[in-house]
This record gives structure tokens, C-alpha cells and sequence, in this order.
């Protein structure tokens, strides 16, 4: 019965947050991640070395900030139609809806930025074999930022000034990502790229229990 | 349908520092309905959520036996999604097609988005995928809202015929409803 549930649940989540969704708009972080990686070249002149060296960290910057882009449309709606009250009178854990988001929202935006990590990649000049770890990185760092997301999105629903404040929360959150992240694309850094997934599975056990809480704790 | 029973003993509800009522008893079992009465902001939400298991209360206790069907004011549907495909996500999520959308009217309402349905339209679509959940314990809070007089008789059908069939019913309403042999609570005398 839990398996017949949880799969409805992640047609409808898919059915909001993926292209076209109706929440996600998942085409227009992706347009935000190439737009930033476009913008950094105007903005550090046209030195092809500096580019090449900066340019995995730049990703990886825009990613994160792509990953917060719909962070006030994850949870905060679905408490105002009555969703998570109607979940929970059929017995259904917030614990599960959460888990359910966190593999929708990374779906939503994880592979589309890894396509979109290509061009962006192109624009700054990255070496191939750099591209080859930035892609291995994003790959394994992505969900993490996806479960940092739908926490912070459950913390902050019901808020005032919700979005805001959810972005500001992301960033320190996302720390430990990006240092590791960025880090693997140092000479000699691969050891960060196992670092980085470490990080994204700690996140991932923790995500649907911390946004559990915090969802019951928004019901009042 | 499975037997039910819901019953609270000494119940108190607080909102902010303010206590809505206490002393509050009452105790349902299969086939008997309720009616909660009282003026706008008496507690009657706040009551049935308690009674749902959706807020702890002040003081007091509540039992409950079998699952919870809740109507409140929001029909929980995708307000962007045609009626149809709003209310085909409950019934892959209950397991059951929501049969009673012919009888409620609401057969022809199908391609339209929900947010452009009326407040009474909206209601009997609550309806749809109340009965469609089969729960033995319905909450009903204000389930007259927005329907007409014709709509309204069918909600008093719908009700009697679920605890004529063994489940229980609570309806809070500070609209008349006919509920042959229920229950019928004041809040106003357990203000505190």
C-alpha cells in the first residue's frame, strides 16, 4: 500500500517540478546556471588561463545558486492546499513525502545541470578531463544539494520572508559541498569527489527526517 | 465497513494564550453522527482538527478507532490541474476511483482547472475524494459552505447513508444540517 502511495506521490512531485511543471519551471534554473556561466568571462576579461582554472568553481557556484532558485515552491504550497494534512490522516509519514521530494527536486534540476554543465563548460574554456571530474562531482554532489534544498524549504514554509531567508540558509549548508566539490578539480584533489559524495549521503539521511519535523512543526 | 469509535474525554483547546473551551466530552461510535454548533471563531476548526489528530490538545484526551476522512476549507486538489487529473492523483493515492463524481455533479466539470471552480464546486469535489478514501471516521468542517439548497440535501443523504453503512460522522456547521438521531454539541457552553 506504502509502494502504491509513494509512486502517485512522485508522478504528481514529477509532474510539478520537472520541465514544464508547473512549480518548476525546471528549464529556468538551467537558464540561470548557463546565464552565470556566460556573465563570469565578461567579468574576469577574456584571460583563457585564468578562465580554465576558475571555471570548475564557477560551476559549481552556479549550481548552488540554481539549486535555490525554486526553493519557496518545494513544500510551502502544499502545506497551504492541505496536502500534508491529508497525507498525514492516511497515515502516510511526513518522513516519506519528504524522501519523495528530495529524489523529485534532485531529478528536476540534478541531470538537466549536468547537460547544461556541457556548454557552460565550453563558454570557460574547461579542459575536457577537468569537464570529466566537474561532471563526476556534480553528479555525485547534486543530490546533497537537493536534500540541503527541501530541508531548508521545510524550515522556512510558512514563514515570512521565507525565500529569502531559505537562500540565506542554503549557503553555509552548502559549505562542506563546494569546498569538496571544487576542491576535487584541484591537481591531485580527486579524493574530493568521494569527500563530496560522503557529504551528499550524510545530507540525503538526514533530509527526510529534519523536513519531517520541521513540516509537522509548521502545522501547528 | 470496518468498526470505528471516536471519543474525547475532558478536552481543552488553546489558540495563542487564549483557551477556546474545555470540558469537552463526547464519544461516537459506528453508525452515529455529531453535530458541533457555534459562532465564528468558538473553535469548531480548532476542534475538529484536535479530533483528527492534527494538533495536540491543551488538556484532555482523544481515542480513536479506524481512519480519518477531513473536509475542511481547502479541497487539497492542484488548483493549476483540471478537476479530473486533481482528483485522479487521490485516487491512485487511496487505491479507488472517486465514483461519486456523477452523483455529485461534478461529471461534467472534469476538463476544468480547480481554481477556476466555485466555492461550492470545490466543496463537492472534497466530497469526491472524501467518499472515494472510504474512511470510517468522517470530520466535516463547515461542509455547507458555498453548496445550494439542492446540494446541501445531497450532503445530508451522503452523510446518513455513511453511518448507515457503520461509519460516524462529526459535523461542524453553523448552518442547519438534518442528521436524523445525531449528537448535537454547543461549543458555546464549554467556552471557557
Amino acid at each position: 500500500m506504502t509502494g502504491r502511495r509513494l509512486l502517485a506521490l512522485l508522478r504528481r512531485d514529477l509532474a510539478l517540478l520537472l520541465l514544464g511543471g508547473r512549480r518548476g519551471g525546471a528549464m529556468l534554473p538551467l537558464l540561470f546556471f548557463v546565464a552565470v556561466a556566460m556573465l563570469f568571462p565578461f567579468a574576469v576579461g577574456p584571460d583563457a588561463p585564468l578562465l580554465a582554472r576558475t571555471g570548475g568553481g564557477v560551476i559549481w557556484v552556479a549550481a548552488l545558486l540554481a539549486a535555490i532558485l525554486p526553493l519557496d515552491r518545494l513544500v510551502e504550497p502544499d502545506l497551504e492546499l492541505g496536502m500534508f494534512d491529508q497525507w498525514a490522516l492516511r497515515g502516510l509519514a511526513e518522513e516519506w513525502v519528504i524522501a519523495i521530494r528530495v529524489v523529485a527536486h534532485w531529478l528536476s534540476f540534478g541531470p538537466p545541470l549536468m547537460l547544461a554543465a556541457l556548454p557552460a563548460s565550453a563558454l570557460l574554456g574547461i579542459a575536457a578531463e577537468t569537464l570529466r571530474t566537474v561532471e563526476l562531482g556534480l553528479l555525485v554532489g547534486t543530490p546533497g544539494l537537493a536534500a540541503i534544498g527541501v530541508m531548508v524549504a521545510a524550515l522556512t514554509a510558512g514563514l515570512r520572508g521565507g525565500a529569502a531567508l531559505a537562500g540565506l540558509l542554503v549557503v553555509p549548508l552548502a559549505v562542506p559541498l563546494l569546498v569538496f566539490g571544487a576542491g576535487s578539480l584541484a591537481p591531485g584533489g580527486e579524493t574530493g569527489l568521494a569527500l563530496t559524495a560522503a557529504v551528499s549521503l550524510v545530507l540525503l539521511a538526514i533530509a527526510p527526517f529534519a523536513g519531517g519535523a520541521a513540516v509537522r512543526a509548521a502545522r501547528g | 465497513m470496518e468498526s470505528c469509535r471516536l471519543s474525547a474525554t475532558e478536552l481543552a483547546c488553546r489558540r495563542g494564550d487564549r483557551v477556546l473551551f474545555r470540558g469537552l466530552t463526547l464519544a461516537l461510535g459506528g453508525g452515529e453522527a455529531c453535530q458541533i454548533a457555534g459562532a465564528n471563531g468558538i473553535g469548531k476548526s480548532s476542534l475538529m482538527r484536535l479530533l483528527a489528530g492534527l494538533g495536540e490538545p491543551f488538556a484532555g484526551t482523544i481515542a480513536r478507532d479506524g481512519e480519518v476522512g477531513l473536509i475542511d476549507e481547502r479541497p487539497a486538489l492542484d488548483p493549476h490541474l483540471p478537476l479530473g487529473r486533481a482528483l485522479a492523483f487521490w485516487e491512485r493515492f487511496d487505491g479507488r476511483a472517486a465514483e461519486a463524481v456523477g452523483r455529485l455533479g461534478l461529471a461534467a466539470l472534469a476538463e476544468v482547472p480547480v481554481r477556476f471552480l466555485s466555492t461550492g464546486q470545490k466543496k463537492r469535489a472534497a466530497l469526491a475524494r472524501l467518499i472515494a478514501q472510504a474512511a470510517p471516521i468522517w470530520l466535516l468542517d463547515e461542509p455547507l459552505n458555498g453548496l445550494d439548497t439542492d446540494a446541501v440535501a445531497l450532503v445530508e443523504t451522503i452523510v446518513a447513508e455513511h453511518c448507515a453503512a457503520g461509519g460516524l460522522a462529526v459535523v461542524a456547521s453553523h448552518q442547519a444540517i438534518a442528521l436524523p438521531g445525531a449528537q448535537r454539541i454547543a461549543l458555546r457552553d464549554y467556552a471557557a
